[in-house]
């Protein structure tokens, strides 16, 4: 299998840098698809077959992951699932305008959740659902960005979970902001230090903001993590339309450590998460992780993944399914029974139905809505239309009662 | 702060002075500062240099490069940082060197300094204060003499003012500071350093509201409103109809989003004529919103249409041209020549 060491990257004095510099398309794509294993850098902890790799490095992070902590994480995967896959079929059926599906990027999601502290703040772009329930962000109070109904419900501060972010790359400098703040108010220095943590896809690293992150984060120290899924499709655009270089290199450009995990692999996301955290809480940020990972499912329910990639590569990433792997070594190990494997399946199925119950429940907001908040102070301009529509719309009811 | 800088500010602020308009903000500025440490001032040069046009003088030597910060060189970063310094509880003032510039921050500025408060049902306050150098009339390259601020007023979520003189431009900058809701700041750049404006500047005045228009001089024949550089060319106006007999009204807007029009209607219905002034292109443009709501509410009170004298619909021109192109006192009193003719 091809992979990114098949040609060399240009040092200083190391040779003729323009033809170091300069591999062909077909070994750039090789690089990037090779991937197939994410390359030889991946970090990994438990293979797809379930195998758990020792490291002499991330070991230690997740130490005190013993069977019952495992347990938590599978479950906490197989319920945000089953909530993804009943809002994916609520959009189906009309109850939601648009579902934006996590299917496959629930242990990057899971193993980075779970590695934040109750004082961090984490970023979230629009897929980040899986994070938001780690913070403690119920389903239904999301999902009603996608009912229509809301923009964002949540307490952002008490959950720790900024609110959603849908244009490209924006939140990754409004988080590089909040963590110079973590940092100028002297948060940062020992292991109860704050972090911040960004989440955003492949795509949005070709993004002048992203860069633009990069590049602050790195001047003031800032104690952010910039976790990429690399989910290997921007919509229709494969990474390679993005990048000649393995995304987790370029943070060396720009003077800070970067890793690629194996998205797929919780407890190594979880692992390589708090490792980055913890030097971010220290004082040691920024670090960039790209967890490799596939999106198994749609961009959104709006496009159509059959137009743009084949088949085979979905049944191959098939196979490195996150939660099937945590099974195998669950069960191989004996560290889950039968009746624990159903109990989660109950669960979920519960978490689903009861989410779906709220779905066809939820009430059309007020009109004045319209009106709420666009202001922190009062806009004499904007009083004046609510008034002027809401009398209008009184008249109405007025005529109907005659 | 040290107990050195503290005095000194002290001493400003004691003193009625007469300062300009760059030095008012600055004083503003610092004065902010001083009262609440969660004021930082970020931008590019603005520590050591000062900001390109000295408005941020001493500000970095007084209070440190923690609350001065001499930034990388990218507008979004700019603006993008201060938006996550704000959600912290920062009340971050970005300087914009110069408004041609704006734009690579313009995304983060409609997307989010603009949105957060109302998506998120006021769970996220943006009190941000982006100040931006605008206008031409300096004889400068192109992207150095813009006036985009009817972009800004376009947008929901966005406050938009504009000083013209050294009194305002100390309060403004404060109340700015002080708002809760993201304000753009737009500063007449052309008369920062004009000593002919300078005028006395009491701290120990009370201000009046930040998003309210003035009128800054009474008169019978005709109204003109304006704001910013252009009031200056409204008042000069004024000076010179007084010779042919005319006795102009000049309103201050001040505040361009939300538009305060109080003052304009009241001012309509008493001399029947509006002239609307602005050096930006007219087309879409504020002098377009304040036509269209004059004429509503002032219909049975005109005397003629409302005219506008402003830029024209070009990219700004080469500075050699900005003369022609830069709406000067003859072209207002030709237009109040117009509105009495009809």
């Amino acid at each position: 299998m091809p992979s990114p060491e098949q040609w060399t990257h240009p040092e200083p004095g190391a040779g003729p840098a323009a033809e170091a510099a300069q591999p062909t398309p077909e070994q750039v794509i090789a690089g990037l698809r090779a991937t197939n294993e994410g390359g030889p850098e991946l970090t990994q902890l438990l293979t797809p077959e379930g195998e758990r790799l020792s490291s002499s490095v991330f070991d230690r992070y997740v130490a005190d992951i013993d069977s019952e902590a495992l347990r938590g994480l599978y479950r906490d995967m197989v319920l945000v699932r089953r909530a993804d896959r009943e809002s994916n079929a609520m959009q189906r059926q009309g109850q939601l305008g648009i579902w934006v599906p996590l299917l496959g990027q629930e242990a990057a999601q899971i193993g980075s959740g779970r590695a934040l502290k109750s004082g961090d703040m984490a970023f979230p772009s629009y897929r980040e659902h899986g994070v938001a329930y780690t913070r403690g962000v119920d389903f239904k109070e999301l999902i009603g960005i996608f009912r229509c109904t809301d923009h964002s419900g949540w307490d952002f501060k008490k959950h720790g979970f900024h609110p959603y972010t849908i244009v490209i790359g924006n939140q990754v400098l409004n988080a590089t902001g909040y963590a110079m703040g973590q940092k100028f108010e002297g948060k940062v220095g020992d292991d109860d230090g704050e972090a911040t943590i960004v989440y955003f896809g492949d795509g949005a690293t070709s993004q002048g903001d992203v860069h633009e992150g990069f590049v602050w984060a790195a001047v003031y120290d800032a104690p952010v993590v910039f976790f990429c899924q690399n989910n290997q499709w921007a919509i229709s655009e494969p990474t390679e339309r993005q990048s000649r270089l393995p995304l987790y290199q370029r943070a060396r450009g720009y003077g800070f450590p970067g890793i690629r995990v194996d998205g797929n692999d919780v407890l190594a996301c979880l692992a390589v998460s708090r490792w980055a955290l913890e030097e971010c809480r220290h004082g040691n940020g920024p670090v960039l992780i790209e967890a490799f990972t596939y999106r198994m499912d749609a961009h959104t329910t709006t496009d159509d993944p059959t137009r743009y990639r084949l088949s085979d590569e979905l049944e191959e990433w098939k196979l490195k399914d996150p939660i099937e792997r945590v099974r195998a070594y669950l069960a191989r190990g004996g560290g889950a029974d039968q009746a624990f494997f159903d109990q989660v399946q109950a669960d979920a199925d519960a978490f689903a139905a009861e989410l779906r119950e709220y779905v066809f429940s939820m009430a059309d907001p007020p009109p004045s809505r319209i009106f709420d908040n666009v202001y922190a102070d009062p806009s004499p301009v904007l009083d004046a239309q609510r008034e002027e529509f809401l009398s209008y719309l009184d008249g109405f009811a007025t005529a109907g009662e005659h | 702060m040290t107990a050195s800088v503290k005095s000194t500010v002290d001493a400003a602020k004691n003193d009625i002075q007469k300062l300009t308009i760059g030095k008012a903000l600055n004083l503003g500025l610092r004065t902010a500062m001083e009262a609440d440490d969660k004021v930082i001032v970020m931008g590019e040069d603005v520590g050591k240099l000062g900001g390109v046009f000295r408005i941020t003088d001493g500000l970095q030597k007084d209070f440190g490069e923690q609350r001065v910060l001499d930034t990388p060189l990218a507008e979004s970063g700019i603006i993008g940082t201060a938006v996550g310094l704000a959600v912290r509880g920062f009340r971050p003032v970005c300087e914009i060197q110069f408004e041609g510039f704006i734009f690579p921050g313009f995304d983060q500025i409609v997307s989010q300094v603009a949105k957060l408060h109302y998506r998120t049902q006021g769970k996220v306050k943006v009190p941000l204060v982006i100040r931006v150098p605008f206008g031409g009339g300096i004889g400068a390259v192109e992207h150095h003499s813009e006036s985009p601020e009817s972009l800004f007023a376009h947008v929901p979520g966005l406050k938009v003012v504009s000083c013209s003189n050294a009194v305002d431009a100390y309060w403004m900058i404060q109340q700015a500071i002080a708002s809760d809701d993201p304000v753009l700041f737009f500063e007449p750049k052309r008369l920062y350093h004009s000593g002919a404006l300078r005028a006395e500047v009491d701290p120990t005045a009370t201000p009046g509201p930040l998003f309210a228009s003035r009128v800054l001089r009474t008169g019978t024949t005709a109204t003109v409103v304006a704001y910013g550089p252009s009031v200056k060319v409204a008042l000069d106006a004024a000076t010179a109809a007084e010779e042919d007999g005319h006795s102009l009204e000049v309103i201050d807007l001040r505040t361009l989003s939300p538009l305060d029009l109080g003052p304009v209607f009241d001012s309509v219905r008493r001399t029947g004529r509006l002239v609307a002034l602005s050096e930006a292109p007219g087309e879409s443009s504020l002098t377009s919103e304040i036509a269209t709501r004059v004429q509503q509410e002032c219909f049975y009170s005109l005397e003629a249409p409302v005219l506008r004298v402003t830029g024209f619909d070009t990219p700004y021109p080469p500075a050699k041209l900005e003369e022609h192109y830069l709406p000067d006192l003859d072209r207002v009193l030709d237009a109040v020549d117009r509105s009495l003719a009809w």
